[in-house]
């Protein structure tokens, strides 16, 4: 329990600090997202951080329907970043619907949130 | 443990809607159903099971509201595939010896009672789920659209094939009076439903209801002695990969691939010798995948499987044959009446609807977001 916070502030606070960075093992080398204690495929605790290309693949996607008085339609998508892990996110900057799975994508951090644009 | 443990007794209450009721009281008076129809009263409960969303505690609560004074109590918490899961520490404490009549229950105000928005308000407070809940998935309807996109961008799946499985559950709910919708619906009528996270319109997705459930489960050889033929426990499996959707590794594999292979291994089984098929059908991409993983066809041919009515009354496969979560009763938690319909089925006792000579019943749980999967094979005493 040496760090100061578990994995997921030290997530958050860099994220609010404007860097994306997820974890690597150091134990099997593969990446890890999201943020966790022990490595969901060898075990190992010794879990560091890195930053990732920011490159990404539309894994699926969805357009949640929202009355246009609320703020209207909006995309909800998978995203698999080039380093093999995937999240949750966004696709911005062209219509709900014009984004496509295996589209090519780029992350940025907006409003305290990794989102994606067309690559 | 196959052929070991029974259900002796089922009952439902509440189903449809039932303003006015707590969710304990539908819960305790769906156990008297069940009790009723097993010939037993709630003395004769020695083991307490239930599961509830909201409840805290709810295996003390529903032992305090019977009176009953449990020698075991169960209460494990994988959504609405709980039910289904439970018949596997209920079947391992009577083996055990630990106690002799085990009540299984369930009950839900969730269309009457505090609304859905609400709790879930309090729920996010309480659990934030930080890396999913700030995109605003429209939870569960999201993630499951998400595993539809893309069957249908793997597979070729088309949104007239997912159609299918909504109208052949309405056909069903159409022969069962104790179904919550029940009037006519075409394939047409489901394309042109409202759309509610893209591929899933309104129609795709399950119903919101209350209801209850309950079931009585005994040794075999003491569910010989009651009333209505016994359904045996024949094989049960349980696996879970993922809690989230981002975390599933592949969104057209579900975890029922292990699940089911379980329950066919134990059972001594396989998807051939199956006469009635219950499948937690939340939304009707679920229906596909359970179809798929539990073996009835191969991967990505679920669309195909589905289509020209073969799932519905009158098909070559009878599936969710009381209409189903998108139009018998869908709670919040859809568990517990997978299991009763399949006695009922094994029972001969499902009127209109009933599967001739129905011997082997499959009932299929889902939990959280195509998580826990969770299968169980029951059987006529012809079976064991």
């Amino acid at each position: 329990m040496s760090p100061p916070s578990g994995p997921e502030k030290r997530y958050l606070e860099a994220l609010a600090a404007g860097r994306f960075e997820i974890q690597k093992c150091a134990a099997c080398g593969k990446h890890v997202f999201y943020p966790r204690v022990l490595c969901p495929h060898c075990g190992s605790d010794r879990l560091g951080w890195v930053t990732p290309s920011g490159r990404g693949t539309v894994y699926s996607t969805t357009v949640v329907r929202r009355k246009s008085a609320d703020g209207g339609d909006y995309n909800v998508c998978l995203v698999d970043l080039a380093e093999g892990v995937r999240m949750m996110s966004r696709v911005v900057s062209l219509p709900p619907d014009g984004v496509k799975i295996g589209m090519a994508v780029k992350a940025r951090i907006a409003e305290g949130l990794v989102e994606f644009t067309p690559a | 443990m196959r052929g070991t443990v029974a259900i002796a007794g089922v009952g439902l209450a509440g189903c449809g809607e039932a303003p006015g009721w707590t969710e304990m009281e539908i819960a305790a008076a769906a156990a008297k159903s069940a009790l009723d129809d097993a010939g037993l009263t709630a003395r004769d409960v020695d083991g307490l099971v239930i599961a509830s969303t909201n409840i805290f505690m709810s295996g003390l609560a529903l032992a305090e509201h019977l009176g009953v004074r449990p020698k075991f109590t169960e209460s494990t918490m994988v959504g609405g595939s709980s039910f289904v899961g439970h018949l596997i520490p209920a079947a391992l404490a009577l083996n055990a010896g630990l106690c002799d009549t085990i009540l299984v229950a369930y009950g839900s105000n969730q269309r009457t009672g505090v609304g859905r928005g609400e709790a879930g308000k309090y729920k996010m407070a309480l659990d934030p789920q930080p890396f999913e809940h700030p995109y605003k998935p429209f939870n569960p309807p999201t993630s499951y659209a998400l595993a539809a996109a893309r069957h249908m961008h793997q597979f070729g799946t088309t949104r007239a094939q997912l159609a299918e499985i909504a109208v052949a559950a309405r056909r069903w709910a159409q022969l069962n009076p104790e179904a919550f919708a029940r009037e006519p619906l075409t394939l047409d009528e489901v394309l042109k439903s409202r759309m509610i996270s893209d591929p899933l319109t309104v129609r795709d997705c399950c119903l919101v209801t209350d209801g209850g459930g309950a079931y009585v489960l005994t040794r075999a050889e003491r569910a010989k002695d009651f009333t209505k033929p016994p359904a045996y426990l024949l094989g049960a499996g349980t696996a879970h990969w993922h809690r989230q959707i981002s975390q599933m590794p592949d969104l057209t594999v579900t975890a029922a691939t292990e699940s089911g292979q379980r329950a066919y291994e134990m059972a001594g089984l396989g998807p051939r010798d199956v006469d009635v098929v219950e499948l937690y059908d939340a939304f009707t991409i679920n229906t596909l995948l359970f179809l798929e993983d539990l073996g009835f066809c191969k991967k990505g041919e679920g669309g195909a499987f589905v289509s020209g009515g073969r799932i519905a009354p009158g098909g070559a496969l009878p599936v969710n044959t009381n209409g189903g979560g998108l139009s018998c009763v869908h709670p919040g938690m859809y568990g517990i009446f997978l299991v009763i319909e399949a006695v009922r089925q094994l029972r001969g006792e499902a009127g209109e609807r009933q599967v001739k000579d129905a011997a082997v019943a499959l009932a299929h749980g889902n939990g959280g977001v195509l998580s826990s999967q969770i299968t169980a094979l029951l059987g006529t005493k012809d079976t064991l």
